[in-house]
């Protein structure tokens, strides 16, 4: 407590113009920054993955399961920096068992549920059965029971269960997709709901959450394939991952008009708030907003997939130039998660003064915590393509 | 005969102005508590608070009330109820201040600004009737009671600080200890004994009034009645239970 008291007296210090004295504390931090990013991931590897699904896709035929274990990867953690940040994690179960309708966030637990275990583990599910039943065929020992365990004794590999797989499949995509939709728009309106605070009461909160959402998800498939393929001494399909950064750049351009649209009406508006969020973004955000999200996270990577439209480059050079790309937009998308969380409480809402933000590095919602969940995702993504090898080059991709 | 009768009447008087002196020396905790509700919970109070803005000398008793009554931490981070002091420079400039909630009152304005007007205002929990902080709790731990009055049971709140982020006022804190939200609750344990809530109870200028909404009678009826009302930040249809008089319009 005593270490808290020290931070908030810093805090006082850097106190700009007028706040509320409840304000000194800043209420969502690092993890809170790192849980939208997180579950936007999980949306667009998702709708990636669906694109090969419902919409055909083929190009991205590599990267379908592979995005679909990326996604469960990242879903499994998505609770994690949340239930770190509550006051009193061990009530967490109240918001399943007890949740207030009304509550924006009493739906997380359902959202999340019905993400988890109605689409992506039994999307996966049916998805890997017909493998399943091979590996635990032709598996010896334990793996051999443990396919089966998995295959939960569905073993019939005839043609028409196979098509039953596949036809299950597609369904589960079409209700995942808009699911997808619910999962990320879903945190955006977290925000965007929030009337007391101008920097995230926005209609178009939801929506720029889910593009920025799919744009993030792309670019981690882009990197997540390019690495996987670079681990496997394999050859990348530059047809796939071309087209991986076609949706890049098209997202992307949505993502930025949409944003654009939004500040526009913001500053052509100009209501009572607008002082205040101009002096926060020249004095607070400058770095993050300006240069990080907008320069290096967006123009950026714009540029680059433009120039890799509009020039013919050796296939080297592309592949660098959209990994380089993918890095880019992820830093920029944190950048953005930090923005919209860190920067809606940097001002006061008696909208007269300025607050400061000072992530600790240890501590539950310091830095190193965070850093950790994010790399947890990685390394249950490596476990997943163990259990589960999402290859596909062998038979369409290596063309 | 006329003596006689004159002595039995001033006796009969002295006689009635001693029960009526016991009557209200017995009745009168009840009738203090009748000003602003009767003890017992019933459907029937409402409750809510009045600022005379013109009255509030900013001498932060009610501030360092509230910290005991409520067993508020002290450190200066966490406050139910907090002082502001609004200063209005002829050149139009607005200087806004609260060192510490104002609860050791204010230090002298700075000499080389030119006022045209100051003042002070006390804020708290605004207990909405529409409060955005009961609708944004994710398991129902704040709530509104049956007076009115916005409440947070604390084995309940699991700590995720979704309505302090919701809260338009800067009315709620985590509290550093036992994590979880907290904020003014019209001192609710006070009123159940008929008593007022403490920053009332303290003011020295009587600035706050707090009373029953819906009756007529209540001294908040009578502010509200003879004084031109305004609530904080109503375009956010919070309909607020605070109500103050002259307020001005740069306060946020």
């Amino acid at each position: 407590m005593e270490h808290l008291f020290e931070q908030l007296q810093q805090n006082f210090s850097q106190i700009v113009g007028y706040i509320y004295p409840n304000e000194i504390e800043l209420h969502w931090g690092i993890l809170i920054v790192v849980y939208p990013y997180i579950t936007g991931l999980v949306a667009g590897a998702f709708i990636l993955a669906s694109l090969e699904r419902v919409f055909d896709v083929k190009e991205v035929l590599p990267t379908y399961r592979l995005a679909l274990l990326t996604a469960l990867a990242f879903l499994i953690v998505a609770p994690l920096p949340l239930l770190a940040h509550l006051g009193h994690p061990e009530r967490s179960f109240e918001i399943m068992i007890t949740p207030h309708l009304e509550s924006a966030m009493a739906m997380f637990g359902f959202v999340y549920l019905w993400y988890l275990l109605v689409v992506l583990i039994l999307e996966i599910w049916f998805e890997y059965r017909g493998d399943m039943v091979l590996w635990s065929r032709s598996g010896k020992g334990l793996k051999k029971y443990f396919y089966y365990l998995l295959t939960l004794g569905s073993l019939d590999t005839s043609e028409k269960a196979l098509w039953f797989d596949q036809k299950a499949v597609k369904f589960i995509t079409i209700i995942g997709i808009p699911s997808a939709f619910i999962l990320h728009g879903y945190v955006g309106f977290l925000f965007g709901s929030i009337k007391a605070n101008p920097w995230w009461s926005s209609v178009l909160m939801p929506i720029v959450f889910l593009f920025s959402a799919i744009v993030s998800g792309i670019s981690l498939m882009i990197l997540v394939y390019g690495i996987t393929a670079l681990f496997r001494s394999k050859q990348i399909d530059m047809v796939c991952i071309d087209k991986l950064a076609s949706f890049l750049f098209y997202t992307l351009i949505i993502d930025v008009s949409l944003e654009v649209l939004d500040f526009i009406h913001r500053v052509y508006e100009s209501v009572e708030s607008i002082h205040i969020m101009e002096q926060m973004i020249s004095q607070k955000l400058f770095i993050s907003l300006v240069v990080v999200q907008l320069l290096i996270g967006t123009l950026l990577p714009l540029t680059f997939l433009a120039f890799t439209k509009l020039l013919r480059f050796p296939d080297e050079l592309k592949r660098l130039i959209y990994f380089v790309t993918a890095i880019l937009v992820q830093i920029g998308i944190f950048s953005t998660r930090w923005n919209v969380v860190i920067g809606g409480q940097l001002f006061s809402k008696s909208l007269r003064g300025l607050t400061h933000y000072k992530m600790e590095l240890l501590g539950i919602e310091g830095l190193l915590i965070s850093i950790g969940l994010l790399i947890m995702p990685l390394v249950i993504l490596a476990i997943l393509i163990k259990i589960l090898p999402p290859w596909q080059d062998r038979t369409a991709a290596v063309s | 005969m006329e003596k006689r009768q004159d002595g039995i009447d001033r006796r009969k008087f002295i006689k009635d102005l001693a029960l009526a002196g016991t009557v209200i020396f017995i009745m009168g905790p009840e009738v203090k508590g009748a000003e602003i509700g009767e003890g017992e919970k019933s459907e029937t109070h409402l409750y809510g608070m009045g600022i005379q803005v013109d009255k509030c000398i900013g001498c932060g008793r009610c501030v360092y009330a509230c910290k005991e009554e409520n067993n508020v931490p002290r450190e200066p981070f966490f406050f139910r109820t907090w002082v502001e002091r609004y200063i209005i420079t002829v050149d139009q400039e607005v200087l806004v201040d609260s060192p510490e909630g104002g609860i050791n009152g204010f230090p002298e304005a700075a000499k080389e600004y030119s006022i045209l007007r100051s003042f002070f205002l006390p804020k708290l929990c605004n207990h909405c009737g529409n409060a955005p902080c009961v609708q944004v709790c994710p398991v129902g731990a704040t709530f509104t009671s049956d007076e009115g009055i916005v409440l947070i049971d604390d084995e309940y709140c699991i700590g995720c600080r979704y309505c302090i982020q919701a809260c338009p006022y800067g009315a709620r804190f985590l509290h550093p200890e036992k994590k979880i939200a907290e904020k003014c609750t019209f001192c609710y344990h006070r009123l159940g004994r008929g008593l007022a809530p403490a920053c009332v109870e303290i003011c020295p200028t009587g600035a706050r009034i707090f009373g029953e909404l819906r009756l007529r009678s209540s001294p908040l009826t009578r502010f509200m009645r003879f004084n031109e009302i305004q609530v904080l930040k109503p375009d956010l249809n919070t309909q607020p239970k605070v109500f103050y008089a002259h307020l001005d319009g740069e306060v946020r």
